[in-house]
């Protein structure tokens, strides 16, 4: 009989179906499972082996707590959690109003020049920040063109620190503010002007409410870069003490790994209250946004995109000068005395010196980073998408993900050499090579990536995977026919930001670096430690040069990319 | 459940699902269900949203795994099996071609696993693109086809392999009005000519009658009836199906034995006896009601009184209300001269026959 009540499961039948896996869902599964793993030691590893360090003395011995006792009674210790919080709070205070009222600039005016000012205000993210602390001192320092403005005041401390900050945040804050504005609904501009509101009442009552969550994102991610950046306060801070500078103090200066592994859970403190605060506004910012939204179209109005343009012309300026100082520089004989071009500090400065390896190293290292980070970052969220069952594993792999982005480079540097120094560690065989730069820098900018990853992969049709099961296609031919290429613009994303980020890094790596992997974002460090502020700058200026020409080949690929397969792209996301 | 619907001859059975249970979390999704479906047939799941009619599907499919329950495909036991040894081919909603690849590549993309001659892969394609109504479109890329002409491309890509089972997830559901109504024409011929067993998924009854040999509805988990369109049309089983399925009058009503039943005051002869005293409810279609004219009805007609008429071009829902019945109103589907020439408006007294067969009663 084909009905249901003729067919109730006989006792035997209703014993609970345990399904045959096929051996390619157990290969998806055993990667999976791979990668939590390799997430896990590359990641926790190094964080548990700070933990332990904190509680032992430099015997080893368990001590408690005794380490952070001591710490706490330090007043000069003590005085660099102050001054860290409010460094990067006034720093936090300043740049997201400057990068809020450039974003509004950009979506809200009918200004021209709109693709070189998202360009200019881009261009921080290509240099190290310690590029934007030498500029500073050769503007403000002692024999600075520009001193005068300080009014007696010295660049080297809190101020300079300010205002390079200020210059290195400034992308990073735009480009999260930038998107919250984006996203806003443009029906309610119309509604807003239908009803003759002022320009003035629709900020208040549109704009701003809509950006709320995009701004406290903008804030977080500002204030844990300023608390973890270490470039910066080392070049320019003079005797001002901030918490990442004790750490190099502690770990580098007096090889007290015990104290530097204290300063490093307290300097996780903010962060991670800056990551938790960021991870709940992210989630109602995407809230705010699932119904369907028009864009806006602003319309023309004189005097409004007059001022607009005034002000982004300012700040774009404001930011060339910076990188220009830095530019000018290194193809300069002397500042302030002999302006003259001259090409000695590329030539004596970094290749008779032979700091140039160091350069070659960094091109090596983010290269590496750039591959492999990419197929390991890529690979990973798509088993992670894609691959049934395996709750528990799942909700470990986006956990692991998404914890790199609360960990200061300085912590995460301090974590490997901690975890793979020790002498009982299997994997010892990785310090002091380039591996270890690789791997430390990949877990560094791990969670950005992993985002773009399973934003482009939740795009795709879900059904890819059932269809290809059906016509007994193995899920990894499908994998590389059809999902690599699909998601080939989201994956060249990752390379880039991969290779721009891993060019510039020095918090996570300054540790781990030996002398023949020596990075040049640590040959600067160096050389501005040794007085050579010229070649410190020549090194600078081929960093910004390196991750510019990826940028354009990024952009050139991608172009092409589109254009070549746009017969499918175009049409088929229509 | 219904004593309507053939008894199968169990050897003939292609696909046998006894006992399938599905829970997720606390929600049971499926309770306990079980079908037979021969081979050849195209059998549609009908039901309101979320009832479980994918989550069906995909068992039957091997993309969910029942938490009890046997699966029978063609004389082998599937119930552990992976969806890849499996035997079947799947249509979704979403289409799911891939979008970087030719027409001709996705229709292909099962073949190609074949290890067969390339000659044989190109024939097959061009066969099956012929079969669909799209000759020419093995160059072109999905997103460069219309709604319609992708789904037909899913279609061929799912029968490439000649599949023993084809399962189709809504597939008409994202397509206009015009378009579905063509394609559905469509694909119940060429499910006919290929004779291959079929199961399909919807919410939309009109789909479902129109395609299938016969109809599964489902409620909450549950089969409620299986049959043929007509039976599940022309004899629900059970009030869910009688309401969900079409346009229907219930009275609610007490037994007096012998086949009858009061409603209010009125007294109706039915097919169906229960002992006197038993409540029931008594469900009638629209269109089997007879209204006439005062003077013209027969003698058992009964005097009733017109609420409204709704217009709806080729005939008229004629809303009336039952002379000493309670109030009890019934809706009679009118064809449109019937309406004109009768001379029906609101307000007038007419006779409606209510004719014993097309009286289902149910508890
Ligand atoms: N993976 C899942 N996890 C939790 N609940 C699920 C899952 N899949 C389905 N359900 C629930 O099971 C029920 C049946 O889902 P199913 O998709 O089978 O419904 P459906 O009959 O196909 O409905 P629709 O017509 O909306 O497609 C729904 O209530 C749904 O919310
Ligand atoms: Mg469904």
């Amino acid at each position: 009989m084909s009905t249901a009540a003729a067919s109730l499961p006989p006792a035997a039948t209703a014993a609970r179906v345990v399904p045959k896996v096929h051996w390619q869902e157990r290969l998806a599964q055993g990667l999976l499972l791979l990668c939590c793993v390799l997430l896990a030691v590359f990641l926790l590893g190094p964080l548990a082996a700070i933990l332990v360090k904190s509680v032992q003395d430099k015997d080893g011995a368990f001590v408690g707590l005794l380490q952070f006792r001591e710490y706490f009674a330090t007043p000069a210790l003590q005085r660099s959690i102050w001054n860290t919080l409010w460094v990067a709070t006034t720093v936090t205070a300043i740049t997201v109003p400057l990068a809020f009222f450039y974003a509004y600039a950009l979506t809200r005016s009918r200004m021209p020049g709109k693709i070189v000012f998202r360009m200019i205000a881009l261009t921080p993210i290509l240099a190290p920040s310690l590029m934007s602390a030498i500029s500073f001192i050769q503007w403000f320092g002692t024999q600075g063109l520009l001193k005068g403005l300080l009014g007696g005041a010295s660049v080297y401390g809190p101020i300079g620190i300010i205002m390079s900050s200020i210059y290195a945040t400034f992308p990073h804050a735009l480009m999260i503010v930038l998107t919250a504005l984006l996203l806003s609904d443009g029906r309610l501009y119309e509604a807003a002007e239908s009803l003759r509101t002022p320009t003035w009442r629709k900020f208040f009552t549109i704009t701003l409410p809509g950006a709320k969550y995009g701004l406290v994102s903008a804030a977080m991610v500002v204030f844990s870069y300023t608390v973890s950046d270490f470039g910066i306060p080392k070049v320019i801070g003079g005797n001002f003490n901030i918490l990442a500078v004790d750490i190099f103090k502690q770990v580098i200066g007096q090889q007290n790994f015990n104290k530097g592994a204290v300063v490093s859970l307290v300097l996780l403190v903010p962060v991670l209250v800056a990551f938790l605060v960021d991870w709940r506004m992210q989630g109602r910012l995407h809230a705010q946004f699932t119904a369907r939204a028009v864009p806006y179209v602003p319309k023309r109005k004189r005097w409004f995109d007059t001022t607009m343009f005034a002000y982004c012309t300012i700040v774009a300026l404001l930011l060339l000068l910076v990188l220009g100082m830095a530019v000018y520089t290194s193809f300069i004989k002397l500042w302030p005395y002999d302006k003259s071009f001259s090409l000695r500090h590329y030539q004596y400065g970094l290749i008779d010196a032979g700091v140039i390896s160091s350069f070659f190293n960094s091109l090596k290292m983010a290269f590496f980073t750039a591959v492999f980070g990419t197929m390991f970052i890529f690979a990973s969220a798509y088993l992670l998408e894609k691959t049934r069952a395996m709750p528990l594993t799942k909700g470990a792999v986006r956990l692991l993900a998404s914890i790199p982005m609360a960990v200061p480079g300085m912590v995460l540097g301090l974590g490997y050499i901690l975890f793979f120094n020790h002498p009982d560690n299997p994997l010892h065989f990785l310090y002091h090579t380039m591996a270890i730069l690789v791997l430390a820098t990949v877990v560094h900018y791990y969670t950005s990536s992993h985002l773009t990853a399973v934003t482009a992969l939740k795009a795709l049709d879900n059904e890819f995977e059932a269809v290809s099961a059906s016509l007994k296609v193995p899920f990894y031919k499908t994998f590389f026919r059809v999902t690599v290429p699909v998601c080939l613009p989201a994956i060249l994303d990752i390379g880039r930001y991969l290779f721009v980020n891993a060019m510039v890094t020095i918090s996570a790596v300054v540790f781990l670096y030996s002398p023949s992997t020596q990075l040049a974002a640590v040959a600067i460090l160096n050389m501005d430690e040794a007085g050579e502020i010229g070649a410190a700058a020549a090194m600078a200026t081929l960093i910004v040069a390196s991750s510019t020409v990826v940028c354009i080949v990024y952009a050139l690929v991608t172009r092409f990319l589109l254009t070549r397969t746009q017969q499918w792209r175009v049409s088929g996301l229509a | 459940m219904t004593p309507n619907s053939p008894a199968v001859p169990a050897d003939d059975a292609f696909l046998r699902l006894a006992g399938i249970t599905k829970r997720f979390g606390q929600f049971e999704a499926l309770k306990s269900v079980g079908l037979t479906i021969d081979r050849g047939e195209m059998v549609v799941f009908l039901g309101p949203s979320g009832c479980g009619k994918t989550t069906l599907l995909r068992i039957i499919a091997g993309l969910e795994t029942q938490d009890t329950g046997t699966i029978v495909q063609a004389g082998k036991d599937i119930s552990r099996l992976p969806a890849i040894k499996r035997d079947y081919g799947i249509v979704f909603q979403s289409y799911a071609l891939f979008p970087n690849l030719t027409i001709f590549d996705n229709v292909a993309y099962g073949l190609v696993n074949r290890r067969q001659p390339r000659k044989t892969i190109a024939g097959r394609v061009q066969e099956l693109l012929k079969l669909v109504g799209l000759p020419d479109a093995g160059a072109k890329y999905p997103g460069m086809l219309s709604g319609g002409q992708q789904q037909r491309i899913a279609l061929a890509r799912a029968l490439a392999t000649a599949p023993g089972l084809l399962l189709l997830d809504e597939p008409l559901s994202a397509l206009d009005a015009i378009e579905r109504v063509r394609l559905r024409g469509e694909i119940r011929a060429l499910q006919q000519r290929l004779g291959v067993t079929t199961i399909m998924v919807t919410h939309d009854q009109e789909e479902a009658l129109s395609m299938a040999d016969r109809i599964v509805v489902m409620n909450a988990g549950r089969i409620e009836q299986v049959g043929t369109p007509r039976e599940v049309y022309g004899a629900p089983a059970t009030p869910f199906v009688a309401d969900f399925i079409g346009k229907i009058n219930v009275l609610p009503a007490v037994s007096e034995g012998g086949g009858r039943f009061r409603v209010g005051g009125v007294s109706l002869a039915a097919a169906t006896e229960l002992p006197a005293g038993t409540s029931a409810r008594l469900y009638l279609r629209p269109e089997e009601i007879g209204v006439h004219a005062d003077g013209t009805a027969p003698a058992h007609a009964l005097p009733a009184r017109i609420a409204k008429i709704e217009f709806l071009g080729a005939f008229c829902l004629v809303g009336v209300v039952l002379d000493n019945g309670d109030d009890a109103s019934l809706v009679c589907n009118v064809p449109r001269q019937l309406a004109d020439g009768a001379g029906l408006a609101p307000g007038r007294v007419v006779g409606v026959t209510l004719p014993a067969p097309a009286i289902r009663v149910l508890g």
